[in-house]
């Protein structure tokens, strides 16, 4: 049971964070479908800056966690940086975003994929010593408590063998959502993903604001690209992140574009995604038997009914969605 | 300057629509290749062990690398080598079918982002039917055929669900084309995966490919390719889909279906007041797509010497996505599909001769096709550049 519920946050927290990457940029009416290219920029750069620090020897293993939380910002910010290609083509040149978005998902497992080759020789790009494991997850040792220490049943699942990043994206999951919907910032920029026109005529300025919605979207899907990498690869970047981006997409409109409902569904597609990858060795309430496996049913149901149960919800929610208005329209000031 | 010929009344063929999407698509691919040459350089001068000389290679691989003849010594060699060109002939035609099934889907207005999915489900449905049938010792000629109609109708099905969703929920083609691409990739995963006889055992160390359609003899006639271009893998799949895309062509400008189609793609709501049905026409135009896409995977397939790794469902094959610079460097015209497939696939050379003989890798290409569609994506942007301010002006 610990073992499920630690393994399916970690795959609920990269596709909850990434969905609402894509909450910021739509509801600032921009259609972000470049949330993929983002994440396997975004772990690469996480990589990448990992390797280096520990090449240059700034960090020694118990220094781990601070490490790790440098190297979050890093790809948030590289995150945000790269979005900026989206931004430019679908806000100043009023380029086609779905056009845009695809683009973007060409060129980032292509750069990423010539540099890997150009420094390493190989595809797929490691820390330069030790793994995710050592480094970075949290156990008793990081507490300096002996190896076998157990704080109980309870707060085992939440502080025994978990990693940091998991609590930091839970933390800003919370804080955007609540930038979103309860600043007057947030009020502005979903303004301009609804009615952009009324909200020029307010003084509001769109085109800042659109940016704003982009870049905080790259930002965490930045990020969210290197949690992905860490947890779940062991930090590793190969050029791809197995159509993470595209399944939170579907977190984000199975959310119907609002944090609470993306943050069940986040859960609800991690535990599939969960049961898809360890199901043959799942011990669910500890007797030692594999429960889902003697069921016989195969794997790839559970690989499938995520996308499935989108294009249902999607049947039956098209009439009352919630998608922003103005989303993928380019705002033109001469326009009414 | 006048726009239009006095005498003729005509338009100077310079001002018209079409050289207009000429330029812009040449000034795309120039500054893609620019960019590519910039990172060659920039890569070239900050890593160690790459000279001048070999930065001067790689430029010239980039424009030039279909020409490769190799290295003569020190010195790369260029001339005709009828190994790259018969290959790029033989990797241009799933990009020419893909190229297809995303235009003719932008000519009614729709994105079709689901090309990936359904030529996965072309793949599945050639290899099963063409390995079954060439098993059972049917005529070669019935199995080709049967193979080749099976994957087609398999991806025109597949095409039609987005084509459904979005023609009577008006839901997003885009997204729709996503979670059925990945469905796909799990469905032909799960198909090949629990079916023993397709996969290739016979063979050491090809772990995890299916048995390629020539060990049972169901491959498409070189069609005069092998006495052209001795030695390469082309066959006569290109020309079938050179005339594939000369009927889409015809369909498209010269038939009824084609200007309904195209009239939905216009404007979905004037074409329903016509009296045209917006509906039937949205799904059979995804169902086009769909079943362009995957007879470009048939095509590829039944090539015979082509291997499939069937463990495919966590990533998407790249000729699906490719079909979409295609088809926005051709301006959705079919019969320049050919032209930009054929484009995009010497690029593809041009990267596997770059791997060979110098310190950079094929991934140049792929960037360059990036580049290509981002800039694609605001075409518009440049073709009113070339316009100029004479037309705001007014001078008609």
């Amino acid at each position: 049971m610990v073992f499920l519920i630690q393994q399916t946050l970690l795959f609920a927290v990269p596709l909850m964070i990434v969905a609402l990457a894509g909450v910021c940029a739509e509801r600032s009416g921009v259609i972000n479908l470049a949330l993929e290219g983002i994440m396997i920029f975004g772990a690469f750069i996480g990589v990448l800056f990992i390797r280096v620090m520990q090449e240059t020897g700034m960090f020694e293993q118990e220094q781990g966690q601070i490490l790790m939380l440098l190297t979050m910002v890093v790809s948030a910010v590289c995150g945000a940086l790269f979005s900026l290609l989206l931004a430019f083509s679908a806000i100043n040149l009023k380029a086609d975003q779905t056009i845009g978005g695809t683009a973007l998902n060409m060129l980032a497992p292509a750069i990423v994929l010539f540099f890997i080759i150009m420094l390493i020789q190989q595809t797929k790009m490691g820390m330069a010593e030790g793994g995710a494991a050592s480094w970075f997850m949290i156990r008793p040792s990081t507490f300096g408590l002996p190896k076998d220490h157990s704080w109980g049943p309870f707060i085992d699942v939440f502080i025994n063998k978990v990693y940091l990043s998991t609590y930091i994206c839970l933390a800003v999951f919370v804080l955007v959502s609540v930038f979103l919907y309860k600043t007057r910032l947030g009020l502005r920029l979903r303004a301009c993903g609804e009615n952009p026109q009324a909200a020029d005529s307010l003084g509001i300025n769109v085109y800042k604001m659109r940016y704003m919605g982009v870049m905080l979207s790259g930002a965490l899907a930045g990020m969210g690209g290197f949690t992905y990498a860490l947890t779940t690869a062991n930090c590793t970047a190969t050029g791809a992140v197995a159509g993470y981006g595209f399944l939170a997409l579907a977190v984000m409109i199975f959310g119907n574009w609002t944090p609470l409902n993306i943050a069940l569904g986040g859960l609800l597609f991690g535990l599939f995604k969960c049961i898809a990858a360890t199901y043959a060795t799942l011990d669910i309430n500890g007797d030692g038997i594999y429960l889902l496996n003697e069921i016989g049913v195969s794997p790839y149901i559970y690989r499938i009914l995520p996308y499935v149960i989108t294009l249902i919800v999607l049947a039956f929610t098209s009439k009352s969605s919630r998608v922003p208005k103005a989303e993928g329209i380019p705002y033109d000031k001469g326009q009414r | 300057m006048l726009r239009v010929d006095p005498s003729t009344g005509k338009q100077k063929w310079y001002t018209t629509d079409g050289t207009k999407s000429v330029l812009s698509a040449l000034i795309s691919i120039l500054i893609g290749m620019a960019v590519g040459s910039l990172i060659i350089i920039i890569v070239g001068l900050t890593k160690d062990g790459i000279s001048t000389k070999g930065i001067w290679d790689g430029i010239r691989l980039v424009f030039m690398g279909i020409l490769s003849t190799g290295r003569d010594g020190a010195e790369l060699s260029f001339g005709f080598n009828p190994v790259n060109v018969g290959n790029m002939l033989f990797r241009a035609t799933p990009l020419i079918m893909t190229g297809l099934s995303v235009a003719v889907a932008f000519k009614t207005g729709l994105f079709n982002i689901g090309a990936p999915g359904q030529y996965l489900m072309g793949i599945a449905g050639t290899l099963s039917v063409g390995l079954t049938l060439g098993n059972a010792g049917c005529p070669v000629v019935v199995a080709w055929f049967a193979a080749f109609l099976t994957g087609v109708i398999l991806g025109a099905l597949w095409g039609a669900i987005p084509g459904i969703f979005k023609a009577f929920l008006n839901i997003n083609e885009v997204i729709t084309c996503i979670m059925t691409n990945w469905i796909a990739a799990n469905l032909v995963t799960w198909w090949f995966d629990s079916h023993e006889i397709f996969k290739n055992a016979a063979e050491g160390g090809k772990i995890g490919y299916i048995i390629p359609l020539k060990n049972v003899g169901v491959v498409t006639p070189k069609m005069g390719m092998d006495v052209l271009f001795p030695g390469s893998q082309a066959n006569g799949g290109f020309w079938i889909a050179c005339i594939i895309a000369v009927a889409v062509y015809i369909l498209m400008t010269k038939t009824t279906l084609g200007y309904e189609l195209t009239a939905c793609g216009s404007n979905r709501h004037a074409a329903k007041y016509a009296g045209i049905n917006d509906k039937k026409n949205i799904i059979l135009s995804m169902m086009i797509a769909g079943g362009l896409a995957s007879a470009g995977a048939c095509l590829y397939y039944l090539a015979g010497n082509t291997e499939f790794f069937w463990s495919t469902y966590l990533s998407l094959p790249p000729e699906g996505f490719n079909g979409i610079p295609v088809a926005l460097l051709a301006a959705n015209n079919p019969v320049a599909v050919v032209f930009s497939g054929l484009f995009m696939s010497m690029l593809n050379i041009c990267g596997t001769q770059l791997k060979s003989l110098t310190a950079y890798n094929e991934y140049i290409a792929d960037i360059i096709i990036a580049v290509i569609v981002y800039l694609s994506a605001f075409s518009m942007f440049i073709k009113q550049l070339l316009n100029g301010r004479k037309q705001k002006g007014g001078n008609k």
